[in-house]
């Protein structure tokens, strides 16, 4: 596919998201909360108003779809921000300045890599208590060596390279060079890399609310939802497909984002 | 004339292989002084040694680099940082790789103005585009808001020439700056270099491996084998005259534009053995 065509696909797929999620009450046909028992489980199209259909307490699909949106975006957006900032300061730690901050911050991700990161996050969560504060805080303490990894990598790889030997040789300190210097060339990476990682934040969050351990359980979620709809698969469906489908979509949009960016910022490819 | 740089017995290893072999020279101030050699001889050594960043496998083992009657070497590194750029610059080799892919031509050439000559964002600004003319680049606006990659050769390495001479330094280091270039271009930034140092009045320690570009540009030379001074002195007396065996096998393997029918001469093996067996007694 082509790269501009990921970037909009993609990119168009998250907008309409964070759309949704902003204006969730001006867009949502329902309240998402608003159980009808003499309505339960009708399927699309069955009951006027109902789009997606109804689940085992009469709640509209739609309405919980879109109020659902909320929650994954803030943990997309947050977590993988947050993830960033910490894997790419200690990745570029590791990477220029070396000798102790290098060994001391490759074992930790030595370490961390070793762990099942599922089971680490809902061990972290667990311990934390649930809520949103918790599954953001297991998603960054678990994703910050996917940064700090590649940035390390990548910033060794650029400090030996002669434009940071000259800005050495023009007195240039170590802190400039490497905000200056070594930064900019490493932010392709890491901005692809962001883009990435919040699909994974999604995928995250899902399977904590899938186990009960995200938000509390009257905040609608992707994960709640697909739960919820795995009981009651044979007699409702829709109840299940339709936020696994948005699952998925969400998860696929951010990372042709994050190929289509890579193309897009490769320096060799540009040129 | 006073030294500016001198450098005494300086040896260096690399793990146990000796790379300086007890070199002592002394550069004059406002003279060119070229360090001529063939690969491995030691020129770019000695020229990173001046500069402080030598690569962490190579060690020095003893001697000295007096600079403004300091000694380098003993610098901690934030003197050393106070000296770099200010009193003494590098142009680099690699024009192509020595500028910062992801940074505009501008942003790093104010880099030295705005963090070392602390000036404002417009005069960094204003001295930038007085730098590009110096180097006589055409629409100097324009080079600034561009990426390096955008830039012809010749062009980037003019840039780092003003560059390097921002900050109006004592001396500059120049590492073999036209090796990467055509010749051609080759010869418009050795006469830029030249008339830039002339009328800078700055020393400039010159290291090639092109006899061609010594004789265009510098007042005096010296020639390393294997680390080691075999010759030292004025270039026309040198290249006129040369005293060592090595130096006129040297000129000797120069091609001659005008004898084309003779072939190369490249310097004979038995020199060669000869200068092994005599540098490592």
């Amino acid at each position: 596919m082509p790269r501009d065509l990921r970037i909009w696909l993609g990119g168009g797929f998250i907008l309409l998201l964070i759309v949704c999620a902003l204006a969730a009450p001006l867009i949502a046909p329902a309240d998402p909360l608003e159980q009808d028992l003499m309505l339960t489980t009708m399927a699309p199209g069955q009951e006027p108003g109902y789009y997606l259909g109804t689940d085992s307490l009469g709640r509209d699909v739609l309405s919980r779809l879109i109020y659902a949106s909320r929650v994954a975006l803030t943990v997309a957006f947050v977590a993988a921000t947050l993830a960033c900032l910490l894997g790419t300061m200690l990745g570029l730690a590791a990477g220029y300045l070396g000798g102790w901050w290098d060994r001391v911050i490759s074992r930790l991700i030595d370490i961390w890599m070793a762990f099942p990161p599922v089971l680490l996050s809902i061990l972290l969560v667990a311990v934390l208590g649930s809520g949103l504060h918790s599954v953001i805080a297991a998603i960054v303490v678990i994703d910050w060596t996917r940064f700090a990894r590649v940035v390390r990598a990548e910033a060794q790889q650029q400090a030996r390279l002669e434009y940071a030997e000259a800005a050495t040789a023009l007195g240039m300190g170590r802190g400039a060079i490497l905000f200056r210097e070594i930064l900019p060339n490493v932010l392709p990476v890491v901005l692809v890399l962001l883009s990435l990682e919040m699909g994974i934040a999604v995928i995250v969050e899902a399977i904590l609310s899938f186990v009960g351990l995200s938000v509390s359980t009257d905040t609608p979620t992707w994960g709640g939802m697909i739960a919820e709809g795995r009981q009651i698969i044979y007699q409702a469906w829709w109840v299940l497909v339709f936020p696994l489908v948005t699952l998925f979509l969400t998860v696929l949009a951010f990372n042709q984002l994050g190929d289509g960016l890579r193309q897009w910022l490769d320096p060799m490819l540009k040129r | 004339m006073s030294p500016v740089i001198e450098i005494r017995n300086l040896t260096a290893v690399a793990h146990t292989i000796p790379i300086l072999r007890d070199v002592s020279l002394t550069v004059n101030a406002g003279e060119a002084m070229a360090l001529v050699g063939e690969s491995g001889a030691g020129k770019s050594t000695i020229a990173k040694a001046v500069l402080g960043i030598l690569p962490p496998a190579i060690r020095i083992a003893s001697g000295e680099i007096i600079f403004e009657g300091a000694d380098l070497l003993k610098l901690p590194p934030a003197a050393m940082r106070e000296l770099l750029g200010v009193r003494i610059a590098l142009i680099p080799q690699d024009p192509l790789t020595s500028l910062n892919p992801a940074r505009r031509i501008g942003d790093q050439l104010t880099d030295g103005l705005r963090l070392r000559a602390r000036m404002s964002r417009a005069d960094a600004r204003a001295k930038a585009l007085e730098l590009l003319n110096d180097v006589h680049i055409r629409d100097p606006e324009q080079v600034l808001r561009r990426y390096p990659h955008e830039l012809s050769g010749g062009m980037r390495q003019r840039v780092l020439i003003a560059q390097a001479f921002s900050l109006n330094p004592h001396v500059i280091i120049a590492d073999e700056p036209t090796t990467a270039l055509d010749v051609t271009v080759q010869k418009q930034v050795l006469r830029l270099i030249r008339q830039l140092q002339r009328d800078h009045k700055t020393t400039l320690l010159f290291v090639t491996h092109d006899l061609g570009v010594v004789a265009q540009i510098c007042d005096r030379l010296t020639v390393l084998y294997g680390g080691k001074v075999l010759e030292q002195g004025a270039t026309s007396e040198i290249l006129r005259h040369p005293q060592h065996r090595y130096t006129e096998a040297l000129l000797a393997a120069n091609p001659r534009y005008d004898q084309p029918e003779h072939s190369l001469r490249p310097v004979p093996e038995e020199l060669i053995a000869e200068l092994k067996r005599e540098i490592s007694a």
